[in-house]
């Protein structure tokens, strides 16, 4: 939406405005109807008002993720497909896709670590004091630590994230575009 | 003085930049910084990556949301698409996307100043010249640099462009004007292979002694997404340490990384099509990408027989519209490995007929997709120049063929060993078959980057550090000078080549002046046949050679032209000039007229509107 210039909406400009229509609206019958169409409750404005984006405007970056990972891989179209009809082999040959796109754009976005350096299934022990961020407990959670337990998945931490920059310009509702080839 | 050395590789179908602070005043060995380059991967996405594709997008004025063309130095921008998704999109939309504009800057064939780009565009399409096209790469680096290090601005430091070894005269001086009207007024040209083989150089450190010692020639095989270039270089000593000097170069083969991928796409097209699948465009393409992933999973794997090929519905159905297929080891090497790098014998020149005739107006794509072909037919042609020359840097006695001791690859096409290892087993088949010894590979090149890197690094070397590759220009250069005889009706009169640039010009340095005379008339345009030779070592200025039509070893470069200015009342006088060639300090050749005992001196130049 384009702001009005702050001159045009001074307190000295709306009273010139306003004299204006006064005098206008006396001097000529044209100009009368003008301000009168102006006057009537607006229907159905010919551009609709932009909807108003607070909401979407601050989970942008999620939906940019989303929408990457539907350009360079079609994850959202994967998600959204109903699997139940398709054989494993054509669910497998359409997860290619998805994996190669996805993952290549997840390693230029996302660098990852496991939240713990050990093996799975290695043996290991949960000091005093540990992250709880970092570690959660399962099973027997019991006692004080230091805890011994086996490591089931090792986690993953980002520990670099890089997005692409998307425009302001830009609705972030939309994911992906529709297609209308010519 | 300049902060920065900055190396960039305009290349056919990618551009990367890369950056050598000078203060730091030492190689950066395998640490060869790279410049991240900001580029719309997306309507209204910017990412940064190190290769911007060459690839631009004219689009319509309603194909984008207001704002979405906006740059991070640029937010009004609202045409001319360069990079990704200049890329991606327009391989949607054909008849907007000016692809390998490169291979346009040197096609003479065509009037590289006017607006021919796209090609075939309909007419309400926006075009622009080929050199409009690398002007706006260069444009987009030199703002990408500029909004990184606004303190340094790109026209105040040490640009090095780097061009196929292959360019001509008429090419080289386009590079030039392409980067004059990006705004870089200051800038060096590097043939690629040599900045290939300069990154390998700064990678290496001291440590590439003990890979090449003197006597050792260098073969620099550079197949790049477009283009194949060769070039040797020889190891020689000179006062007690190692001298490099390029010794040739090959002719400019437009076949590349890009013409493979296609190729199997198009392998893998034809079953489909037996099976009654058809696929549109936008599916040919995600074929072809496709092939390459499968092709490069193949080439990784030794063990593997086949890789799937994947094309996605195009629909939101993704699982119900996808094709699958596969590439299987036999057709890879089929396709690719034989019909790009085929076990030919040296003698198996390519098969192409050279352009003659009539101006070709499309790309003059490479007839023969055999690269090896190519590098016989380049290396053979070289030994029979070098055997005639006087003072040849690399002895050929008894030789067919040039032998090269050591082999360096460049261009991504070389990231599959297969290929590699192609090309040594076909070049030692020779070399054996020739009573030589195997050459090697100098290992260790980075495939994608060195082109810029090593352009950089040259940045530096030029300061006087390292050790340079010298070498002059790969040509000699001519003019053409009609005959006089009487008219025969059908007959041209045989056109004799004057040399004006002897090979092996160095940067910096003018020829002699030939002390054959022209007459111009002031006032109006006078006009040269301008012809080059890679293979005519030895001819000194002067020298004439007889009838250009039957010479197969020049080839007719954009011709040259310049108007002696009218002053007082000469205008219409006969004026006796002599023609001088000048080898600038950035690389390109200069053709100047010198008044006759007087002091005029007029520039003449390069004319690339059209080869007639």
């Amino acid at each position: 939406m384009e702001q009005p210039m702050p001159s045009e909406t001074s307190f000295l400009a709306r009273l010139r405005t306003a004299l204006s229509c006064f005098t206008g609206a006396l001097a000529s019958p044209d100009f009368c109807r003008r301000v009168a169409a102006l006057l009537r409750p607006a229907q159905a404005p010919a551009q609709p008002n932009p909807v108003a984006l607070p909401p979407e405007r601050l989970q942008a970056s999620g939906l940019a993720v989303l929408s990457l990972l539907q350009r360079e891989g079609r994850l959202i179209d994967f998600l959204q497909e109903d699997m139940a009809a398709f054989s494993d082999a054509e669910i497998g040959a359409a997860a290619r896709v998805v994996h190669a796109g996805c993952r290549k754009a997840f390693a230029e976005n996302f660098t990852l670590e496991p939240a713990l350096k050990d093996a799975e299934g290695a043996t290991i022990t949960v000091p005093a004091g540990f992250d709880a961020q970092r570690i959660r407990l399962t099973g027997n959670v019991a006692g004080q630590p230091p805890f011994r337990g086996t490591l089931k998945h090792h986690g993953w931490v980002a520990t670099a994230v890089k997005l692409p920059t998307v425009s302001e310009a830009l609705d972030p509702r939309v994911i992906a575009a529709a297609e209308v080839e010519l | 003085m300049s902060t920065y050395a900055i190396g960039i590789d305009l290349g056919t179908t990618n551009s990367a930049v890369s950056y050598f602070k000078l203060a730091e005043a030492e190689a950066r060995g395998g640490a060869q910084t790279m410049l991240g380059i900001p580029q719309l991967t997306s309507v209204g996405t910017v990412e940064e990556k190190l290769l911007l594709p060459s690839f631009l997008y004219l689009p319509n004025e309603q194909e984008f949301p207001a704002g979405s063309l906006a740059l991070p130095w640029d937010k009004q921008r609202k045409e001319r698409v360069v990079g990704e998704f200049a890329r991606a999109h327009g391989s949607k939309v054909p008849m907007r996307l000016v692809a390998s504009a490169k291979s346009w800057l040197c096609h003479a064939g065509v009037d590289r100043l006017s607006a021919i780009l796209p090609w075939q565009a309909p007419a309400d399409v926006p075009r622009i010249s080929p050199l409009d096209a690398a002007a706006h790469y260069l444009a987009h680096l030199r703002e990408t640099w500029d909004h990184q290090f606004p303190e340094d601005l790109l026209a105040k430091q040490d640009v090095v462009l780097t061009v196929p070894a292959s360019f001509d005269a008429a090419a080289r001086d386009l590079t030039l004007k392409a980067a004059q009207q990006a705004g870089l007024p200051n800038i060096t040209l590097i043939e690629e292979p040599q900045a290939a083989f300069y990154a390998w150089l700064e990678q290496m450190g001291e440590g590439f002694r003990k890979q090449v010692q003197p006597g050792d020639v260098v073969l620099v095989v550079d197949v790049g997404g477009g283009t194949t270039d060769f070039s040797l270089i020889a190891v020689t000593s000179k006062d007690g340490d190692v001298a490099l000097t390029r010794v040739a170069v090959g002719d400019h083969i437009l076949l590349g990384g890009d013409n493979m991928d296609l190729a199997l796409a198009h392998t893998v097209n034809q079953r489909l099509a037996a099976e009654g699948k058809k696929l549109d465009l936008w599916q040919f393409n995600a074929l072809t990408f496709a092939c390459r992933q499968a092709k490069e999973h193949l080439f990784a794997e030794a063990t593997l027989h086949n890789a799937p090929v994947v094309v996605p519905g195009r629909g939101s159905s993704l699982v119900g519209g996808t094709i699958k297929a596969e590439l299987n080891r036999d057709e890879l090497t089929r396709v690719l490995t034989d019909g790009f790098f085929p076990k030919s014998a040296v003698t198996e020149l390519p098969q192409s007929a050279r352009r003659t005739g009539l101006a070709q107006m499309a790309l003059p794509y490479a007839q023969d997709a055999g690269v090896t072909r190519h590098l016989a037919a380049f290396l053979t042609r070289q030994a029979r120049a070098m055997a005639t020359a006087h003072d040849a840097p690399v002895k050929v006695e008894g030789k067919t063929f040039v032998h090269p001791t050591a082999v360096l690859f460049n261009g991504g096409a070389f990231k599959a060993t297969p290929l590699k290892d192609r090309v040594l087993e076909v070049l030692n088949a020779w070399l054996a078959a020739d009573g030589g010894q195997p050459a090697k590979e100098l290992a260790g090149a980075e495939l994608d980057l060195a082109v810029a890197r090593g352009a950089a690094y040259y940045g530096w070397v030029r300061h006087g550090h390292g050790l340079r590759i010298r070498g002059g220009t790969a040509r000699a250069y001519y003019v053409g000078v009609e005959t006089a005889m009487p008219a025969v009706p059908g007959m041209e009169p045989p056109v004799k080549a004057l040399c004006v640039a002897p090979f092996g010009m160095e940067e910096g340095t003018q020829a002699d002046v030939p002390p054959q005379e022209f007459g111009l008339v002031v006032g109006e345009p006078t006009r040269f046949r301008f012809f080059a030779s890679s293979l005519r070592r030895d001819d000194r200025v002067g020298v004439m050679l007889e009838d250009v039509a039957g010479n197969d070893e020049l080839e007719e470069v954009a011709p040259i032209e310049t108007t002696l200015p009218a002053q007082h009342d000469n205008e219409g006088k006969l004026v006796p000039v002599n023609l001088q060639a000048v080898v600038t300090e950035i690389g390109t050749l200069e053709l100047r007229c010198l008044e006759k005992g007087g002091p005029g001196k007029w520039k003449l130049e390069l004319n690339v509107r059209m080869k007639e």
